[in-house]
């Protein structure tokens, strides 16, 4: 007997390895199939409603006015509406969240005073989309005074939205290496001419994902809206911030459940309008990040 | 101090003067830490305002047996109101229970692919999937268990009504699953790869790396995705507004359509007076929806917190 043959071969396989790689094989497949079963189903919507709303685009759908009870016509002052609507909210949630961020990555020291207010960005974050409707409500078109309109409608949506701006901008800004930052401190900078002429410079292309994230998270919104300033009908367009208005959100529940003898289409024309909107806007946020991450210099 | 000495301190500047400079940066200061107290602020704003337009209701009409215990939800009856949430919550906890038997495994499953077994270009167009199907608006989502579920659970199980616990249910999964999926990933990426190599050194497959130790490993992080899932399943108003039909109903069956704590004040805060016991009623459910989410977020950041101390 040759001494090859007593010792076993330590790099066979065994039914054991075998068996092994069997169930990690058959694990990966399952995790594949619930990735692809996940992502299915919304595929699948997305067709349908370019294939049944697809037909309603048109210039005129796109830049009318509702007729006939909201049967026939565009969506042209609901799509106006939400621009007024997401314009006015981002004029007030970026600046505080901007200097909110600032405070957090470059004064707030790493105690519980800190550890609160994360609690209360992501508490902020997660209440409920009703009950930021019963604070507008209670707050800005009651106490403030500001009535139903389109500047407590976006006040509230620029509440709702501001975590969205203050984590992607502290992001951006921690990104900032500190060195920077010592670089100029030691030629005599005082604090805020450090954030503003290095730190705010090199972050601002981050800043302006979150800002654009945001931008496609308050186009869909409409619980915060429905009772603050949005309005189901109005055939005028809306001349300042203290007008009510229409809003593309509201006025797809509006034409879908309120509205009796709707043609089939209009509804999916207008959720795809939508969609399309909110989806366009996060996607030139997801290819501005990759852009920036492939151009990252240090 | 020699004459040398004060002569150079002579001239440099004094670095303690205050200048111009120095006031921008002291009331830069001010400003930035006021908007960094913005969150506390808003967040004490929310319960306080929402609590002053209930408070009227907490003390008059209010009482805690009818209001938790009572199946009736009818605040219009002229001769006698009654403002019983028992039915809403069941609504409620129905359609979230079972959106997340649908978004726990799916996003679990989605999430150990992403981490641990796809790479390269395919994993970033997962995650870029995924990050698109989280922006998916509520409303456009009600819309689509209105329009395209309701006639399909119609036809599928011959049921009369198919705006029920199921479509809502399974609508809110789908919304649900791209966030979980997204936070049980970060969960996962979390664990240290030297867990996995040290594992893999013992020779483990992927799957016994994945089941032995990473899953272990992030279990905490995992469970707080979990619970943010169902606070985001708690808090959805429109798609459970327009999905499950909107009749006051303790459920029996998946097929039953019930009505949420959210979609009854989306529903009706339109058609109240402002002052009326109704309205208030209906700020007093959002302190009760306010509450129960603060909770839930409150307890998934302290589970997340644990692992990233240890």
């Amino acid at each position: 007997m040759s001494s090859t043959e007593l010792i076993a071969n330590p790099f066979l396989e065994t039914d054991l390895n075998a068996s092994a790689k069997r169930t990690e094989k058959l694990f990966q497949i399952l995790f594949m199939l619930m990735a692809g079963l996940l992502i299915l189903p919304v595929l699948i919507i997305l067709t349908t409603l370019v294939v049944k709303g697809g037909g309603m685009l048109s210039f005129d759908f796109l830049f009318t006015n509702p007729t006939n009870g909201m049967t026939e016509g565009g969506i042209f002052p609901a799509l106006l509406g939400t621009i007024w609507l997401v314009g006015v909210a981002l004029i007030i949630s970026v600046p505080v969240g901007v200097a909110a961020a600032v405070y957090l990555s470059e004064y707030a020291a790493d105690n519980w005073f800190t550890r609160a207010i994360n609690l209360a960005i992501i508490n902020l974050a997660g209440v409920p989309s009703i009950v930021h409707a019963l604070f507008g409500v209670g707050a800005f078109v009651i106490f403030f005074g500001f009535g139903t309109s389109i500047l407590a409608a976006s006040m509230t949506l620029a509440v709702m939205t501001l975590p969205v701006v203050i984590v992607a901008t502290r992001e951006s800004l921690q990104a900032v290496p500190p060195a920077f930052r010592e670089a100029c401190w030691n030629m005599g900078a005082t604090r805020w001419q450090t954030i503003r002429r290095v730190i705010l410079p090199n972050s601002v292309s981050g800043i302006l994902t979150g800002v654009i994230l945001e931008v496609s998270r308050t186009t869909g919104e409409t619980a915060p809206i429905m009772f603050t300033g949005a309005a189901f009908f109005i055939p005028v367009l809306p001349q300042s911030v203290f007008d009510q208005t229409m809003a593309m959100s509201l006025h797809l529940f509006v034409v879908s459940t309120q509205v009796p003898h709707v043609p089939e289409g209009l509804p999916y024309g207008v959720a795809l309008v939508l969609i399309g909107m909110v989806l366009l806007m996060n996607s030139a946020s997801i290819a501005l990040r990759m852009y920036l991450r492939g151009k990252k210099k240090w | 101090m020699s004459q040398a000495a004060q002569q150079r301190s002579g001239n440099l500047p004094d670095i303690n003067q205050r200048n111009a400079d120095w006031y921008i940066d002291k009331l830069v200061q001010y400003l930035v830490f006021l908007s960094g107290i913005s969150a506390i602020v808003l967040i004490i704003g929310i319960f306080v305002f929402v609590t002053i337009e209930g408070l009227g209701f907490l003390f008059e009409d209010f009482s805690f047996r009818e209001f938790f215990l009572s199946p009736w939800w009818e605040p219009t009856d002229e001769d006698e109101p009654t403002y019983g949430i028992l039915a809403l919550m069941a609504g409620t906890a129905s359609v979230t229970g079972l959106a997340m038997l649908v978004a726990i495994p799916f996003s679990l499953g989605s999430a150990i692919y992403v981490a641990e077994f796809a790479t390269g270009k395919k994993r970033e167009f997962l995650k870029v999937l995924i990050e698109l199907l989280a922006a998916i608006p509520s409303v456009v989502w009600g819309f689509i268990g209105l329009s395209i579920m309701n006639p399909l659970i119609i036809d599928l199980f011959d049921v009369p009504v198919g705006l029920n616990i199921l479509n809502a249910g399974i609508i809110l999964g789908l919304m649900a699953a791209p966030i979980m999926t997204s936070i049980s990933e970060d969960a996962l990426k979390a664990v240290p790869d030297r867990y996995r190599e040290a594992a893999e050194a013992l020779g483990g497959t992927r799957w016994q790396v994945i089941y032995k130790t990473v899953l272990p490993a992030a279990k905490n992080g995992l469970l707080g995705g979990v619970l943010l899932g169902v606070g985001r399943g708690f808090g959805e108003t429109m798609a459970v507004l327009m999905a499950t039909g909107h009749a006051i109903n303790i459920p029996g069956s998946v097929f039953d359509s019930v009505r949420a704590l959210t979609a009854t004040i989306a529903a009706e805060l339109g058609e109240t007076a402002v002052g009326s016991p109704h309205y208030q009623a209906l700020f007093t459910i959002g302190i009760f929806l306010f509450s129960i989410t603060f909770v839930i977020n409150l307890s998934a950041d302290l589970i997340v917190r644990g692992i990233r101390k240890s």
